[in-house]
C-alpha cells in the first residue's frame, strides 16, 4: 500500500452510475490535483451532474473506484463532505429567510460556532457583493444574486474544493461575467475548481483542464488549448445561404479548407487560415449569404468528436 | 477571506450525535419569522372547543343524560380532543413541509451537501415537530384548565402523553410525504383517515357506543390509545397499568414509523 499524494484531491477509475436500465456515467477515469480548475464538458444528459453527485458524496457510485482526499466516500461521507463547497445545479437557498440567516444555518451544519459564522458571513457577503442586501429576504433577489449567495453559503466552510454544476445555467451575460470574476479571484486564491459546464466559453475562461463527456463516457481530455489544436483548425470560416438545407451547398465548397460540417443553419469550413478559405469560396463563384471568419472553440471540438452541437 | 486552500487547518465539524441540531436550529430560524400568527392560532382552537363543544354541547349533554360516565361533559371530552389536538398539529408539520423540503425549496438536499446525514435530517426535523405539538399542547391544557376540564393534577403527565399521540402520527406521515408525487395524497389522508378518527377514536362518546365490528379499527389507531391514557390521567385516580399500556403502544408505532421514514427518505434523497 502506498502512502496517498495529498496533492491529488480527486481520483476515479471505472467510476459507474446506473439508473434502472440507464447507465448515466459509464466508466470514466479522471484525477484533479490541489490547486487546479477542472471541468466536465458536455451536453445535458452527458452524466455531468451524476459524476458530481458521486464527488459529492450524496449519491453513491454503482461501479468503479472514486476516492475524495484519498477517502472512500462510500465509509467516510460526512468527513468528505466537510471538506467540500457545493454549488448545486438549481439553488436550494431558503428563500424566506434573509440573505445572512441563509449563511448563519449553513455554517452550523459544518459545526462553526456562532460567533464564527456570523465573522465569516461578513467576508463572504462582501466578497459576493451582497453587503447591503444581507437583511433582505432572498425570494425577490435576482438569479445573478442568488447564484452568489450560494456561492458565499458554500464557501463558509472554507472548502478544500468547490464543487460547482452548472454555475452560470440561466444568467444573464452580465451576471455570468460578474460570476465568473468571482470564481476567478478564488482560483487564483489556491481554490480547487471542480465545474460542469455546457458553455464552451465558459470551460475556456474558468478551467485548466477538462475532459468532454457524451453518453456517459469521457471521449476527449486535455488544456482548451490542446484540444482545439489536438481537434480542430486555427480557424474557422461560417458560411450561411439563402437556403432550406446547407448541405447542398457542401458540394460547390468541397476541399476547401481541412474539413466542412454541415450544420442545419450554416456550413462551417475549418482551415489554418479563414480569410484565404473565404478567398477560395469567393473564387469558386459562391455566393453565401454571410461569411464570417473566427477562432476555433470548444464547441468545434465537441462538433468535431460527436457530430453535435453542445447546447441545442 | 475563508477560502484559501492550501492554508486550512481542518474545521472541527460536529461529531456525529450532534449533527441533527443545526437541523433543528435551521427549522427554528424559518419558525421565527412566522411565529406570532402561529401562536394565535394555537389559543384560537382550543378556545373554539371549549366554547362550541365543551359548554355549548356539553351543557345539553350533562342536562339530558347527566353527563358521560358520571362525569360532566366537559370533563368527559377535553381530554380527547386534546390527544385529537395533537393529531392535526402533528399532520399540518410532517405533510406540506416534509414534501416541500423535498420537492419545492429542496431544503433536505441543501443540508446533506454538508457533514450533516439522512437520520440527522431526519431527527432534528422530528425534534421541531415536537416542540411544536409540546406548544400547542402546553397551551391547549392551560387554557382548558382556566375553563375547569379537568379534575385532577395528573393531567400534567398528558403532556408528555399527548405529545407521544402526535409523534406516533407524525413519524410515519414523514415517510408517507416522502412517498408522494403529488399533494393529492394529503386529501385523503386528511378527508378518509384524519377526520373518521377525529369522529370515531372516543373523543365525543364511548368506543362501546360503536358497532362491535368497528371497534377494533379504534384500538389500532394511535389516537384511541392518547385520548384513553388522557382521560384517564384527566379525570383523576388513574389506571396506570392501562397508561403503561397505552404509552407503550405509541412508542411502538412510533419506532415502526421511524424505521419507514428512514426507509422512504434514504429513497427520495440519495439517488
Amino acid at each position: 500500500m502506498t502512502r496517498p499524494d495529498p496533492d491529488l484531491l480527486l481520483h476515479a477509475t471505472g467510476l459507474t452510475k446506473t439508473f434502472g436500465d440507464f447507465t448515466a456515467v459509464d466508466g470514466i477515469d479522471f484525477a484533479v490535483e490541489r490547486g487546479e480548475s477542472f471541468g466536465f464538458l458536455g451536453p445535458n444528459g452527458a452524466g455531468k451532474s451524476s459524476t458530481m453527485k458521486m464527488v459529492g458524496c450524496v449519491s453513491p457510485a454503482t461501479g468503479g473506484l472514486l476516492r475524495v482526499f484519498g477517502q472512500d466516500p462510500a465509509t467516510h461521507g460526512p468527513a468528505i463532505r466537510a471538506r467540500l463547497g457545493v454549488v448545486p445545479q438549481k439553488d436550494t437557498l431558503d428563500e424566506e429567510l434573509t440573505v445572512e440567516e441563509n449563511l448563519w444555518i449553513y455554517g452550523r451544519y459544518f459545526g462553526l460556532t456562532r460567533s464564527e459564522v456570523r465573522s465569516r458571513t461578513t467576508e463572504l457577503l462582501d466578497f459576493a457583493q451582497l453587503t447591503d442586501r444581507a437583511t433582505t429576504r432572498v425570494e425577490p433577489l435576482s438569479g445573478g444574486m442568488k447564484r452568489r449567495l450560494t456561492i458565499a453559503r458554500s464557501l463558509i466552510s472554507r472548502p478544500e474544493i468547490l464543487l460547482l454544476d452548472e454555475p452560470t445555467t440561466g444568467l444573464d451575460p452580465q451576471a455570468r461575467h460578474v460570476l465568473w470574476d468571482r470564481l476567478f479571484r478564488l482560483k487564483r486564491r489556491g481554490v480547487t475548481l471542480v465545474l460542469t459546464t455546457h458553455y464552451m466559453d465558459e470551460a475556456e475562461q474558468l478551467c485548466d483542464r477538462l475532459v468532454v463527456m457524451d453518453h456517459g463516457k469521457i471521449v476527449a481530455q486535455g488544456s482548451p488549448r490542446s484540444l482545439i489544436s489536438e481537434y480542430s483548425t486555427k480557424e474557422v470560416l461560417e458560411l450561411r445561404f439563402d437556403t432550406d438545407d446547407h448541405a447542398q451547398h457542401g458540394a460547390a465548397i468541397a476541399g476547401i479548407g481541412e474539413r466542412i460540417e454541415v450544420l442545419p443553419d450554416r456550413l462551417l469550413v475549418y482551415a489554418e487560415d479563414g480569410d484565404a478559405a473565404a478567398a477560395q469560396v469567393h473564387q469558386r463563384g459562391v455566393r453565401p449569404l454571410s461569411s464570417l471568419v473566427r477562432r476555433s472553440t470548444l464547441e468545434d471540438v465537441f462538433l468535431h468528436l460527436t457530430g453535435r452541437t453542445l447546447v441545442d | 477571506m475563508g477560502a484559501s486552500a492550501s492554508t486550512t487547518t481542518r474545521e472541527a465539524t460536529p461529531p456525529a450525535p450532534a449533527r441533527w441540531r443545526p437541523v433543528f436550529g435551521s427549522w427554528l430560524t424559518a419558525y421565527k419569522r412566522t411565529w406570532r400568527g402561529s401562536l394565535f392560532g394555537r389559543f384560537l382552537s382550543p378556545l373554539m372547543f371549549l366554547l362550541s363543544i365543551g359548554l355549548g354541547l356539553g351543557s345539553l349533554v350533562d342536562k339530558s343524560a347527566g353527563g358521560v360516565v358520571g362525569v360532566p361533559y366537559l370533563q368527559y371530552v377535553v381530554p380527547g380532543i386534546l390527544a385529537a389536538q395533537a393529531m392535526w398539529v402533528a399532520m399540518g408539520e410532517s405533510s406540506y413541509p416534509v414534501m416541500g423540503a423535498i420537492r419545492w425549496n429542496m431544503k433536505y438536499l441543501a443540508m446533506l451537501a454538508t457533514p450533516v446525514g439522512i437520520n440527522d435530517v431526519l431527527l432534528g426535523h422530528l425534534v421541531y415537530v415536537a416542540m411544536q405539538i409540546t406548544g400547542a399542547t402546553a397551551i391547549f391544557i392551560g387554557v382548558a384548565a382556566l375553563f375547569g376540564s379537568f379534575s385532577s393534577w395528573w393531567v400534567v403527565l398528558a403532556l408528555p402523553i399527548t405529545v407521544l399521540t402526535g409523534m406516533a402520527f407524525a413519524v410515519p406521515v414523514f415517510a408517507f410525504s416522502a412517498k408522494q408525487e403529488t399533494d393529492g395524497g394529503f386529501n385523503i389522508l386528511f378527508r378518509f383517515i384524519m377526520t373518521p378518527l377525529f369522529l370515531f377514536s372516543g373523543i365525543f362518546f364511548p368506543v362501546d357506543q360503536l358497532p362491535a365490528l368497528l371497534r377494533p379499527v379504534a384500538w389500532v389507531t394511535p389516537l384511541w390509545h392518547g385520548v384513553e391514557a388522557n382521560r384517564s390521567l384527566a379525570l383523576g385516580s388513574p389506571d396506570f397499568a392501562a397508561v403503561a399500556g397505552h404509552t407503550a403502544y405509541l412508542l411502538v408505532v412510533i419506532a415502526v414509523g421511524g424505521w419507514l421514514a428512514r426507509r422512504a427518505f434514504t429513497k427520495r434523497l440519495v439517488v
